[in-house]
This record gives C-alpha cells, structure tokens and sequence, in this order.
C-alpha cells in the first residue's frame, strides 16, 4: 500500500473511532442498551491503536510492544478493584490520563524547541500546566480517598493567596516562554510549578467534597487530552478529550447542585471550619430508641418501606445483609424502594453501584427529585448509614451551615428508623435534628449487624 | 492564527455540545460508570504517546513516550474492564426472577 493511502486507511479509523465514542455514550442511557455501548467503545479503541501501529512515522515497535504489554498488566488489576474502591481507582486514572498527556505535550516541547511557533508554544504550555496539576490534584485526591492522607480539609491562613500565587507563577512562566521557548529551564520550573499547584488545589478540600472534586478533575483530565489535540492537531483526541471534559463538567455542576455549593465555594471554601464551631452549641435532647424485635415489627406491619442508604452502609459492609432484608421484605409482600441522593456515595452515582453489586434490582434505585414526593405515603423510612443528607435543617435552618441543600425528606415519612453507631455527628459535623423527631425511631448498632438481627427476627417470626 | 487550529476549535466546539447533550441523558444510576467509560475514551490519548514514542527523535521524547504508553493504555484496559464489571451487576427486577 502507498504511504498516502496508509494514512488515509489511519485516518478513516480514527473517524470509525470517533462514531464509536458518540455511540458508546449515547446507549449509556440506560441499563438495558449500556453493555453494547461499552462493547462499541472497546471495539473503537481497538482499532484506532490497531491503526496507529501501522502509522510510518512508527519505526521502533519492541518497546512499545513491551510498554502495551506493561500497561495491560498494570490496568487490569486496575480494573479488579472492589466496588467500594472505586472512587480512589477513578481519580488514579484522572492522575494517570493527564499525566500521559502532559508528558507527551514534554516530549513535543523538547522536540520542537527552539523552533516552537509562539502560537504553538501557547498550547504546549497550556496543555502541560493544566495536564500537570490535574496529575498532582489526582494524586492528593486518591490519596484522600484511601485514606492514606487526612481527609478533613487541610487549610492555613492566606492559603487562597498562596495558592493563586503559585498559579500566576506557572502562567507568567508561560508567558515568557512564548516569546523565548529556547529557555529550557523555565519550561521545566513551569512544569514543578504546576505539579505544585494541583497539590495545594487539592489538599484543602475536604472528603464530604470529594464527588465534586474528582467530577471537576474528570473534566480537567479531558480538557487536557483535548488540548493535546490541538497540539498534535489530532481530531480523535480533540473529539474524545471534549466528550470527556463536557462529561466532567456536567456530573461537577450535578454534584454543586446538590451539595448547595458553587464551583468556586468547593475550590476556595473551607468548608469544614465552619461547621466543627456549628456542632458546638447543641444540648444533650432525648431520643426514643428501639430494638430489632421492635424494628421487625413495624417494618412487617408495614405498607410501604423506604430505605435511604449512605456511605456508612458500605464502610459497615451491610449491602448483602440491606439485600437479605429487601427480599424478606418484598416477600411479605411489602414495597421496598431505595431513595439514592446523588452525594449519597463518594463519586457521582457511586450508590448505585454498590446496591447492584449486592444484586439490588436497579429499577427499585429511585433519584432524589423522584422519590421526595413518595415520603409521606411511607409507613417507614429505614436510614442506613446516612446523616448529611437527611438533615431536615438544611431544609428550615438558616443558620445551619448546610441549609439550602437539597435533602431526601425522610422526616415526612409516618416512621423514621435511623440506624447509627452512637449519637456522634456525621462527617461534616453537625447535630441531626431529624434524630429528635417523635416519629423517630434510633437503632444504636452497627449496620451489618443491625440490619442482619431485624431480618432474622422477620423470618422467625413469619 | 493557524489553519489546523481554527478546523480543531470546530471539532471541539461541536464534539462538547454534542457531549453535554448526550451525557445530560444518561441515566444518573450509571453516573459512575459513565466516569470510568469516558476515562476509557479518553485513554485514546495512546494514539499519540505510540506516535511519539515509535517516532523515536530524541531519547527524551522516547522515553516520555513509552511512559505515557504504559499510563494511557492501562487506563484503556482498566477503564473498559471495571465498566464493563459494573455495567454487568445491574439488573432489572423482571432479569433477576427469570
């Protein structure tokens, strides 16, 4: 074949890739079309690297054979990982995809240089500072989520100033290399600079915020993987970056929209000073409380049951047992459904995942704006691992530092059982006042084992 | 301002909308495994790191290259295989009694 009608063989593929991409994302939509757009996504990025490897500009294959091989074996553990894990697996592969497009935008910088174009320099520059600090901001991030690093916000006094400091540094560095791109030296303190500034964009963000964070890293991640595009001029990168940064985007501002937070309020805001002085002021009130004998009475007498879970249901491993209960349940003939907040996990969508892998059937997993209206025709709203997003004072306290966030209205329901390890506040620290309600019901217990004890005392009883 | 870069500014124009219109549909049960497929999209980003790394210029080209090889196409593999993992544990209450 002539070279000309090789790359054009390349080029088609990577257009066959692109119809791919679309497809992969649009039969996402749902459940049931989801499996054919992963398999259309696999098959188009088959092909676009099978056509790379027949790129003529390729002439060294041994050692990119050997790095395909390395990065298969490091991606499928990778793609091993438990449920519960995925969130940290995520940002790794948000550190892992920006940093391959930061180092290529390196490597086409020390190829080009001092030829670089001023425009061309531009990109690079850009393309590497916004590749770098997402790498690092990954990082902190995974680091966060595993909990290897503190998750609770680490902040010091001027540290906004600081940071937008190391910023402009990074960008002033930029700017003098586009007009002197032979300055290798400040390329390279631009590229440490960065590296900085992800780190100190990161650290003082604290874990409630995390599925905002790792959505606006999700989209840093793509933006960068576009701008790599333009550089090389590669429209599949441009096409596949932009869907990815566009992706990004929209699942940060669902995730803003449901904490009640602004883009630049997660970003610069501390948010967990403010509530530690919050959680100060509040007295010792009386709560009722109830055992499992008690808990498997009322939810057998009951019509319908809402179960609302959280984090903590994950963190106590009481999925499988929550899924023993819903078939005990629906057994007796009782309507169980699922009330998923969209920050209910530590990504977007993370709860439904881990109710699925303990084979929840997804169709009783009902959205937050869906399901608020459903609470006052419940007999009972059953909290498992939840706090934050059930606090009714976001709803009637001004003074609440979470007021205004939107909030699964549990305490509508006609019983609330709240099940709870001790009546400690939950991750952003502050008092519950749905925990006081007369139709409230405490279960003091851990969640596996709680949980576990009702569906026992259900099937002795049936 | 360059030719390439005014046709790729198109491209990107285009290919965001087009994914804010697509992504706004998908279902939010499946927001996480949205976030791992695109992350698998995205690692087409490998396309690049052969072309630079087998292009072999400079050693540091080279060597960055490889790397960025081992990065991207581990999140090719990893990315597919845990939506795909996900993807496979949702069930519809008629699948599961059947």
């Amino acid at each position: 074949m002539s070279p000309a009608a090789l790359q054009q063989l390349i080029d088609f593929s990577y257009i066959a890739a692109v119809i791919g991409f679309i497809l992969a994302l649009k039969w996402l939509s749902s459940p049931v079309s989801a499996m054919r757009g992963v398999l259309i996504g696999e098959i188009a990025s088959g092909v676009a690297v099978a056509a790379t490897l027949f790129d003529p500009q390729v002439v060294h294959y041994k050692w990119i054979i050997v790095a395909l091989i390395i990065g298969a074996g490091v991606g499928i553990p990778l793609g091993l990982v438990k449920m519960t894990a995925v969130p940290q697996r995520t940002a790794l592969s948000h550190a892992f995809g920006a940093m391959s497009a930061a180092l290529i935008g390196v490597a086409e910088y020390y190829v080009g240089t001092p030829h670089l174009s001023k425009f061309e320099m531009a990109e690079i520059g850009l393309e590497v500072i916004i590749g770098s600090l997402t790498f690092t901001g990954s990082i902190i991030a995974a680091g966060k989520l595993q909990e290897i690093l503190p998750q609770r916000p680490i902040t010091y006094k001027g540290q906004n100033f600081v940071s937008l400091s190391v910023l402009a540094t990074a960008i002033t560095l930029m700017l003098i290399l586009i007009f002197h791109p032979g300055y290798t030296h400040l390329f390279s303190a631009m590229v440490v600079v960065a590296l900085l500034f992800g780190v100190m964009l990161v650290t003082p963000i604290g874990g409630a915020d995390m599925p905002t964070v790792i959505s606006l890293l999700n989209s840093y991640a793509g933006f960068s993987a576009a701008l790599l595009g333009f550089v090389l001029d590669s429209k599949v990168l441009v096409v596949a970056g932009a869907l990815d940064g566009a992706s990004g985007f929209i699942l940060s501002v669902i995730m803003c929209k449901a904490m009640n937070r602004s883009f630049t309020n997660v970003l610069f805001g501390a948010f967990g000073q403010v509530q530690t002085t919050a959680a100060k002021g509040t007295e010792e009130r009386a709560v009722r409380s109830a055992t499992a004998e008690e808990a498997a009475a009322i939810l057998a007498a009951a019509n319908k049951v809402i179960v609302v879970p959280g984090y903590g249901m994950a963190v106590a491993q009481a999925q499988h047992k929550v899924r023993e209960l819903f078939d005990s349940l629906t057994k007796r003939g009782v309507d169980v459904k699922f009330a998923i907040h969209p920050v209910a996990g530590r990504m977007p969508g993370h709860m439904n995942v881990l109710l699925a892998e303990a084979d929840i059937p997804y169709d009783k997993m009902v959205e937050m704006d869906e399901i608020n209206g459903e609470f006052p025709q419940t007999d009972v709203a059953l909290v498992i691992g939840a706090n934050d997003v059930t606090n009714p004072a976001a709803r009637n306290d001004a003074s609440s530092p979470i007021y205004g966030m939107p909030i699964l209205d549990v305490d509508k329901a006609r019983t609330v059982m709240v099940i709870k390890r001790s009546m400690a506040t939950g991750f952003a620290g502050i008092d519950n006042p749905l925990y006081y309600l007369d139709r409230t019901l405490m279960l003091f217990g851990d969640a596996k084992g709680f949980v576990g004890n009702i569906v026992r005392e259900l099937s002795s009883g049936a | 301002m360059p030719a390439d870069f005014i046709s790729s500014l198109f491209v990107f124009i285009l290919a965001a909308f087009l994914g804010l219109e697509l992504i706004k549909r998908v279902s939010p049960l499946l927001h996480t495994p949205l976030m791992s497929l695109t992350n698998a999209l995205d690692a087409i980003v490998v396309v690049a790191a052969i072309i630079i790394a087998g292009r072999h210029e400079t050693k540091v080209s080279t060597i960055l290259g490889l790397i960025a090889v081992v990065a991207s196409f581990s999140n090719m593999v990893g990315g597919f295989l845990i939506t795909d993992r996900m993807l496979h544990m949702f069930k519809s209450t008629k699948a599961k009694k059947s």
